[in-house]
């Protein structure tokens, strides 16, 4: 029997724990070891929010000042993601780096390939933090695959000593210290903590919008103590991370059995085997919040769930035609369409798959207008008038 | 002192603990043993791996369970048991079908099933066994990109060739490529072979980490040619920088 479409269900109980299944906090051996002159800890800049994590403690999350770490898959294929986290940045009038002086995290090829090694993916991390640090601006990590890579590599550093020595050295070739965040913040969790301030500036009615939330797997299941779970969402049984944003703006989140399941991504799979993301993510996630919830939009918060679940869905309904799509996108650009961003100017949906219109129209938007305006906007580009859009070009 | 140095004696293949026997073979006991012992002397992997209750959680949530004979219980029975010819025959067969979501580490032992394979993909491509050769069919041209450009996604990948499965919006974007990236608001995605651009200085480091750290070694045996086009390519750019390797 299928769950019945309707609001989230609530949870039998709160979340507890034993103190003796509580994973050690990482902060006592960071600072440690910054005591014993071993590395620099960056500290998380005033002002910041601290939010729930799991068991009970708190993160840090820096409300400005921050250095954001870009996303590969996000700014090379669904750049709408990145651009819609900057502007609500922008909106809420707070200041930010985007960096030049950035690498990937490499762990997509990492986890897709191994052809890499520890020392090595840990020098890439070490290399960003110490760019950021150079600046002054705390890291804000775009994508979920960095958050939960970074998190790894940080464990191994306070764990291993002959890692922090090779480290050591590889940087001091750069002329960089070894430095480590005080904590790692992923951007969803920096939209968590300004979801009340973002709501404050909300200018669309996203009443009537349903939703089913994908929780990304590197968000919340690498170093699980380190993400945000809230004992208001789910009793604090799973992430909190979307969901609470979501109903900060006034959607419906609606649940369903598989929310637990990866999106089918598999790092490898959705470049050079997509039959099995194709299937894990069409049969397993999409198919079962069509009949269990029936959501217009599916929102989610990495690169790759976006990537897989969106694009997945074109060949499903080749195949069958039957099969209902929904629209996916990230928690960002649900946040900015909400504070009125331009669906293709700032969102750039048109870099998405599955159908987005109706759901546009449900969120008040006439997409057929919006579209004419970024038409008439990127003619001025053909002709030569202007060689690149800006941020004032957003506001039309 | 190493891990393997104090390794139990690896279980005779007339022991019932094989499941299914003996295979491969034409590999001897000792070359699947420094196989294992490769792995297990990586000092992540004494926090994968610590027993398993075989209750199959990690079955139940993980995706590749579902759509292929792949299953992370048997990825950490395998290691636990020390089963050397099973371990083998998970290297050679099993181990690219693992998605790498890391679902596994709902694992009440602690176990990080997911982790383990990872370490057994790095061995399998260090040694450069067959099946790491197989699982990088097409995939070697995304290993120079992100070597050579710190980045891993081009814009200009997306194209109806490479994606024929993704639908229309794929046309659409690789048509009108250079004008959607210049309507890009932040200039540091005005890019179409790169996810945004990098600085000079920055691209340097990142081969200078590569170096360091022998990471380019590791596609030697993988890929020859890659490896000596990804060697040339950073030697001439770290010498024009002055970099004494």
């Amino acid at each position: 029997m299928y769950h019945q479409p309707g609001p989230r269900r609530p949870n039998k109980a709160a979340f507890s724990w034993d103190d003796h299944y509580v994973p050690e906090d990482f902060h006592e051996q960071l600072f440690e070891l910054e005591r014993e002159g071993e590395l620099t800890v960056q500290r998380v800049p005033e002002p910041y929010i601290e939010v729930p994590v799991k068991y009970g403690r708190t993160k840090k999350v820096p409300v400005g000042h921050t250095w954001h770490h870009k996303s590969c898959g996000q700014c090379g294929h669904i750049p709408g993601y990145s651009t819609s986290i900057f502007w609500v940045h922008r909106k809420l009038g707070i200041d930010y780096v985007d960096p030049h002086d950035q690498t990937s995290c490499t762990a997509w090829n990492y986890y897709a390939s191994a052809t890499s090694n520890a020392a090595a993916q840990a020098s890439v991390a070490v290399r960003n933090f110490a760019a950021a640090y150079e600046t002054g601006y705390f890291p804000l990590i775009h994508c979920g695959t960095s958050f939960g890579h970074y998190k790894d590599v940080r464990k191994e550093l306070l764990e291993h000593a002959d890692l922090r020595a090779k480290v050591r050295e590889v940087m001091a070739a750069l002329g960089k210290p070894l430095v480590i965040p005080e904590e790692v913040v992923h951007y969803s969790e920096w939209f968590y903590a300004m979801r009340h301030e973002i709501a404050k500036l909300q200018v669309r009615d996203f009443s009537r919008i349903a939703v089913c939330v994908h929780p990304a797997c590197h968000y919340h299941k690498i170093v699980e103590a380190d993400a945000i779970y809230d004992p208001e969402i789910y009793g604090g049984q799973r992430t909190a991370i979307v969901t609470a944003l979501v109903e900060a703006l006034g959607g419906e989140v609606r649940d369903y059995s598989t929310w637990y399941d990866c999106c089918g991504f598999g790092f490898r799979h959705i470049l050079v085997n997509r039959d099995f993301s194709r299937s894990f993510a069409t049969q397993r996630k999409i198919e079962r919040m069509m009949i269990e919830a029936d959501p217009d939009v599916v929102v989610t918060h990495d690169t790759g769930c976006v990537t897989t679940l969106d694009k997945s869905q074109f060949a499903a309904k080749a195949l069958k035609p039957e099969f209902a799509t929904v629209p996916v996108i990230s928690d960002a650009q649900f946040a900015a369409l909400a504070m009125g961003a331009h669906p293709f100017l700032v969102c750039q949906l048109h870099w998405h798959a599955a159908d987005y219109h109706p759901l546009l129209e449900k969120m008040g938007i006439d997409w057929e207008r919006a579209w004419a305006q970024f038409e008439e906007a990127t003619d001025k580009l053909r002709h030569g008038e202007k060689e690149c859009l800006t941020w004032e070009d957003t506001n039309v | 002192m190493s891990p393997s140095a104090t390794a139990a004696t690896p279980a005779l293949p007339e022991d019932p603990a094989f499941k299914l026997g003996p295979t491969y073979s034409e590999v001897p006991l000792a070359e699947k043993q420094r196989l294992f012992d490769a792995v297990r002397a990586d000092e992540r992997y004494p926090t994968y791996l610590h027993g398993c209750y075989e209750c199959g959680i990690c079955v139940g949530s993980c995706p590749s369970a579902r759509y292929y004979d792949f299953s992370p219980r048997r990825i950490a029975q395998a290691a636990t048991r020390e089963d050397v010819e099973l371990f083998y025959q998970q290297m050679v067969e099993d181990i690219w079908d693992c998605s790498q979501c890391f679902s596994c580490l709902r694992c009440p032992r602690g176990n990080n099933p997911g982790g383990v394979v990872t370490l057994m993909r790095e061995v399998a491509v260090n040694n450069g066994l067959d099946s790491a050769k197989q699982a990088m069919k097409g995939y070697t041209r995304i290993i120079y990109k992100i070597l050579s450009t710190g980045t891993q996604i081009a814009p200009d990948m997306l194209s109806a060739e490479a994606f024929p499965d993704w639908g229309p919006t794929v046309v659409q974007i690789a048509d009108n490529l250079d004008i959607w990236r210049r309507a890009l608001p932040p200039e540091t995605l005005h890019t179409t072979s790169i996810s945004w651009d990098v600085a000079e200085k920055t691209l340097l480091e990142l081969y200078i980490i590569w170096d360091k750290t022998g990471a380019l070694d590791v596609i030697a045996d993988l890929d020859p040619d890659l490896h000596e086009l990804l060697e040339e390519i950073m030697e001439d750019r770290l010498d024009e920088a002055g970099y004494e390797r």
